[in-house]
């Protein structure tokens, strides 16, 4: 069985996020790029499977610019069998980025496709289950233990009520939360393995998907911020204050 | 003029609360209508309640034993089926909505305006991005339905005095039987409900252990708070996952919030800025957590609860 694996490139986490002063969009220049961490979570999850035997392949797949390659080597170095890189210059709504999965499913087949619930720019939370619905195939999202045979995936979920358990039939799309696993390190000597691994370059414009993306953003706003508060010394002047305000 | 499809989220044969919220956001379309439909394998009791929300023109039943537990493979082809008539379709921005709703949206051949908490007009809505550290504005094709999901934290519950009515729908369509429910682990409490409750009492790492949460538990049964956690203290396993609060866990906005031994990761601050009171608890200083305070108390945490509890008398 192959494995694909959603990897994208995003503002690493722990980035300070700015608004451009014109409200045309974040700053993103000279800013810390990293895999997404659901992404990683997901890549981690996926060559659990394979050293289990229960898949042979793992394939990273990267939507992005031609300077996208480097963030690929290091799925490959994290232990990716190859990588596929959909080439474009323009920022991908999740509908194309479903659809773009769709016709590489067609292509590679693959029994699972694992990707982060949600990528840490956006928020959006769309992806896996639009691809899910595109391919008329199961969806498990926020995935905290994933177990695959015979020919199904038992996946926990975390929900707001707790932890729900589905099972799906593969294949199946699944989508990562954060407690799933913990990706290794990548060691130096995987990163010059990684330098042998293939990566298949396709142009976005050349696979023959509606790419248009009818929501546009017209404007980025920093959020409001909370004033100043004050401090108390002890615990009376805290159950003072909170009765002031009538809260408790 | 716009007509809206809200989902209802329900589960037990109760109707989630955040289903008033997704209606409250609907409300500020300024909509021809607003239907909720229930999807349930017995819909009548949630129906009756939706039924009361204000500003609900009518209550649609689907009523089939395939929905009995919340599948989006399952709800979403009925779902996109009902929709057709509908300029619309909002969900609450909870784990259920955020399963479903894109997999309707993408039935629809539509991507979907995901945690709106804002409504600049019936195709403009404002959502934040990058944990909430920037809010965007955009803009849906006026010709494209639009599917959303609806930030709760947001957004006040629509009242309940309503009495719309209530309708069966059939939907022909084929449902997969390739997704199966097997089972749902609740914790069990009688404490308010996270995502509703005025008041929420939070503990982090600062707590040091699962039996050191007690203290957390106790100080919040005393002045009748829910109780939450940061995503540290759900990973170090001192609390369950439907505790975590922040930017993977869940977004609320309670009156008062008062956070116990928790630094003030940015990814916790995103689930709690809507808070109307902040109150950080911490034995550091220079945590950022004081940053977005309104109250702040630096000590020791296993001092100072005690001590709150004495002054409460």
């Amino acid at each position: 069985m192959k494995i694909l694996v959603g990897y994208k490139r995003v503002v690493d986490y722990n980035v300070r996020i700015q608004v451009k002063p014109d409200g045309t969009g974040v700053v993103t220049d000279g800013v810390k790029l990293s895999a997404n961490p659901f992404d990683d979570i997901a890549l981690e999850e996926a060559l659990r499977l394979r050293e289990k035997g229960v898949a042979e392949e793992v394939i990273v797949v990267g939507i992005g610019p031609a300077d996208l390659t480097a963030h690929l080597r290091n799925g490959l170095a994290m232990g990716a069998n190859r990588a596929i890189h959909i080439q474009t210059a323009e920022t991908v709504s999740p509908l194309t980025a479903a659809r773009t999965f769709l016709k590489l499913i067609e292509k590679e087949q693959p029994g699972l496709v694992i990707l982060g619930k949600q990528a840490i720019d956006d928020d959006a939370n769309q992806t896996g289950q639009m691809l899910a619905a595109l391919w008329d195939r199961p969806q498990a999202t926020f995935a905290s233990k994933v177990e695959v045979a015979g020919g199904k995936a038992t996946v926990t979920r975390e929900v707001d009520a707790g932890l729900e358990t589905i099972e799906a039939d593969l294949p199946a799309v699944i989508t990562t939360d954060l407690r799933l696993n913990e990706p290794r390190f990548i060691k130096l000597p995987d990163i010059m393995k990684a330098k042998s691994k293939p990566i298949d370059v396709i142009e976005l414009s050349g696979l023959g998907i509606d790419a248009a993306d009818h929501i546009k953003t017209t404007h980025y706003a920093a959020p409001p911020k909370r004033s100043k508060g004050v401090m108390v010394k002890d615990a009376a002047e805290l159950v003072a204050a909170l009765k002031q305000k009538g809260l408790l | 003029m716009s007509k809206i499809l809200v989902i209802a989220e329900h589960l037990d044969g109760k109707l989630n609360g955040a289903t008033a919220r997704a209606v409250s956001a609907a409300i500020a379309v300024k909509p021809e209508s607003i239907d909720v439909i229930v999807l349930s394998d017995a819909p009548d009791a949630i129906a009756a309640e939706a039924a009361k929300i204000d500003g609900v023109s009518k209550v649609l039943t689907i009523a089939r034993a395939e929905n009995a537990h919340a599948l989006a493979a399952v709800l979403a082809p009925q779902i996109a089926k009902a929709a057709a008539s509908y300029s619309h379709v909002f969900a609450p921005s909870t784990t259920f909505g955020k399963d479903l709703a894109p997999r309707v949206a993408a039935l629809l051949g539509v991507s979907q305006v995901s945690d709106v908490m804002a409504v600049e007009g019936a195709h403009s809505f404002k959502r934040p991005i990058y944990a909430g550290n920037a809010i965007v504005t955009v803009e849906v094709d006026a010709a494209s339905p639009v599917v959303a999901t609806i930030r709760t934290a947001s957004w006040p519950a629509a009242a309940s005095n309503g009495s719309a009515p209530v309708q069966a729908l059939s939907i022909d369509v084929a449902l997969p039987s390739h997704t199966r429910f097997v089972n749902l682990q609740q914790g069990k409490s009688d404490r308010p409900d996270l995502q509703g409750a005025p008041k929420v009492v939070s503990g982090g790492r600062g707590v040091g252990s699962k039996e050191n949460f007690d203290i957390i538990y106790k100080f919040a049964d005393k002045i009748g708070a829910a109780v939450g956690a940061s995503r540290a203290a759900v990973d170090a396993g001192y609390c369950p996952n439907e505790m975590q609060v922040g930017q993977t866990g869940k977004i609320i906005a309670p009156e008062l919030y008062i956070a116990v031994g928790i630094s003030g990761a940015i990814q916790h601050l995103t689930g709690i800025k809507d808070a109307g009171t902040i109150v950080a608890i911490n034995k550091d200083g220079e945590a950022p957590i004081f940053e977005i305070a309104d109250i702040g108390l630096v000590g020791d945490l296993f001092k100072l609860i005690p001590e709150l509890e004495q002054a409460l008398g």
